[in-house]
């Protein structure tokens, strides 16, 4: 595991000084994480780098994950789909299984710490056990538009707390407590986004049986209708007559989402015959989806809804061109045509894919401009220190604080 | 806060943001313009300083969104040129900088009043947000102004904007603070003044550095 110094060299000496400076001003506080998976998905990966370099910082923390059964996970899913405005609101019976999984895990976890961070609507019915603590409720989807029922329940509880935390000024609503924006980051140290060798790359291309004798266009997410697989296959097969290339979806399922393999088989039924489309669903290995971003010629990111969509910030900090879609944090992470292309719909996607594959010279410096953009907003150390100026922020309410 | 100079030293403060979203949104010209003129300070200050940062790497971008989403959701042009080309560090503080931003608007809105208004497209709306700022002391102090310049090439980014725009716009000092220490600490009227001019909306954080760094060379303070 790295520790917080080996940052200096991407960031600077300077910018883990001022990390220090704040830590120091939240000695003597605890912080519990708290959400619904330890592994798959965004927000497990950014507590498993940020918790332990949190601690080395002297910001005493911890991370908690909820317990749920297949049907509170169904449930949840709907309201993760609800919250990006799809779906048919909660119904009664929904409601009193993700009531009855809530009350379960509170009294089962004590909830005592100086500054409870809620991660998503799993768990956040915790916020019954607030007594003089501070808790903040962390939402990494888009709730821009969201199913009005399913979002006045959960306000009910969201209003409980002291502040809530959204990746885009787009994602909020307008809320009776303090709202922040923090957008999320990728770890520039971690298994998938650390530098790699060519001779390693090449290893676990093998073995995952990826050639890589044609441009290679590929997006790497879950196996999610909001992910728009079909939609990638579909832009593909526009650009496929016109460049020989080939096109990889790789992803795997996380534990709080049942639909990833009724969604796979949609996928695979899409792709046919085509002995050029690659459909792998691989379990959770970051060093191959490292190696695979890195061979790829263009990165996609077609989604329909996104939280925020990480796996841009990561193909970007890999100097790859990427083609996603104008949606959620994505043009946060992408200026068109300078970092980047944003979409509107498949035959944009196509578009784009096109002038990449055919104008490498542009794909490069699109690429060169996305990483130089991640470096300064979306690394992890960025993101601590924003978290700590949160955590900060629960004590002082002024727009100026002075230590 | 202490003053950051006493008697000879001159300490380094840095300053960390955080953006609070306001709740408040503007989706026309009109919109924008009621906002601007009763929303805080600080998401003044955050929708002119915020690109500074974000793309520091650039050469200088446009300073402020207001500009930007003029020209881009609502199409127009005039007007998005208009409010970038205003001249953001001739403000002595927030409160003018924001009466020179309504000045503008005002003025566009009743030079359009024969047509329609344009309204931003649903999800593209100018959503206020607004700078939080933690100021915090670090250990660089310089007691001469040789031992400023090695502060200078060591300290963050958000430390030099601190003390080049963020002191004088926001704490209501009449000039930057480097400029406020060379001329009433060290008796340097001259560094002062050439600090004093640097346009530091024009110059990416390096050049800025630098240019400091060149006015003490050449000015024969080091």
């Amino acid at each position: 595991m790295k520790n917080i110094n080996d940052y200096a060299g991407i960031v600077g000496q300077a910018v883990l000084d001022d990390l220090k400076i704040a830590a120091e001003k939240l000695k003597g506080k605890k912080i519990t994480h708290v959400n619904s998976t330890p592994v798959g998905g965004g927000v497990a990966e950014i507590l498993t780098r940020m918790v332990p370099l949190l601690n080395e910082l002297g910001v005493v923390s911890d991370w908690q994950v909820i317990k749920g059964n297949n049907s509170f996970f169904d449930v949840t899913k709907k309201i993760h789909n609800n919250i990006h405005g799809s779906g048919e609101p909660l119904n009664k019976k929904e409601m009193d299984i993700f009531l009855e999984n809530g009350l379960y895990n509170e009294q089962n976890m004590a909830c005592d710490s100086d500054i409870m961070f809620i991660h998503d609507p799993q768990p956040i019915t915790l916020i019954n056990k607030k007594k003089e603590n501070k808790w903040i409720w962390r939402c990494h989807v888009d709730a821009s538009n969201p199913v009005f029922f399913t979002w006045q329940f959960l306000r009910g509880y969201i209003d409980k707390y002291d502040a809530a935390v959204f990746s885009s000024p787009f994602f909020s609503r307008e809320l009776p407590i303090r709202q922040f924006l923090i957008s999320p980051s990728i770890d520039p140290l971690s298994e998938k986004n650390r530098d790699m060798e060519p001779e390693e790359i090449k290893k676990h291309l093998e073995k995952y049986n990826i050639p890589v004798d044609k441009p290679l266009i590929t997006q790497i997410s879950r196996f999610d209708r909001l992910k728009d697989p079909v939609g990638v296959i579909q832009a593909y097969k526009k650009v496929k007559p016109y460049v020989d290339c080939r096109l990889l979806l790789a992803g795997g399922t996380a534990v709080d989402d049942p639909e990833g393999n009724i969604v796979y088989n949609e996928v695979l039924e899409a792709a046919g015959k085509d002995k050029d489309i690659i459909i792998l669903n691989m379990p959770q290995d970051d060093s191959a989806v490292n190696a695979i971003q890195r061979a790829s010629t263009v990165i996609m990111q077609k989604s329909l809804k996104e939280g925020f969509g990480l796996t841009v910030s990561e193909a970007l900090w890999k100097s790859k061109p990427v083609v996603a879609s104008n949606v959620g944090g994505i043009p946060l992470q992408i200026t068109h045509k300078y970092s980047g292309m944003l979409c509107h719909s498949i035959d944009g996607a196509a578009f784009a894919l096109k002038m990449i594959l055919n104008n490498p010279d542009y794909a490069a410096k699109l690429g060169k401009n996305g990483r130089e953009h991640v470096r300064n907003n979306f690394l992890l150390t960025r993101h601590i220190k924003e978290y700590m100026l949160l955590f900060l922020s629960l004590y002082h309410k002024e727009d100026i604080v002075f230590f | 806060m202490e003053e950051n100079y006493t008697d000879k030293s001159f300490r380094f403060y840095t300053r960390m943001h955080l953006s609070e979203l306001t709740g408040v949104s503007a989706g026309n010209v009109e919109e924008l313009l009621k906002c601007i003129k009763s929303i805080d300070g600080s998401s003044i200050y955050h929708h002119t300083h915020r690109f500074l940062q974000q793309h520091e790497y650039l050469n200088p971008e446009p300073a402020n969104d207001f500009a930007y989403w003029v020209g881009d959701a609502l199409g127009e042009n005039r007007l998005a040129e208009a409010l970038a080309s205003i001249d953001t560090v001739s403000f002595k503080s927030i409160r003018a900088l924001r009466e020179e931003l309504s000045n503008v608007i005002s003025k566009y809105i009743e030079s359009s009043k024969n047509r329609n208004i344009r309204a931003a497209m649903p999800g593209m709306e100018f959503n206020f947000v607004k700078t939080v700022s933690f100021i915090f002391p670090t250990g660089y102090v310089a007691y001469t102004p040789s031992e400023f310049a090695d502060c200078l090439q060591k300290i963050t980014s958000d430390s030099l904007y601190f003390h080049m725009f963020e002191a004088r716009l926001r704490l209501d000092k009449q000039e930057n603070d480097f400029s406020l220490w060379f001329r009433n600490s060290m008796g340097l009227d001259k560094p002062a003044d050439a600090i004093n001019r640097l346009d530091p909306y024009t110059h990416t954080i390096g050049q800025l550095r630098k240019a400091i760094f060149d006015i003490l060379k050449k000015g024969g303070v080091l």
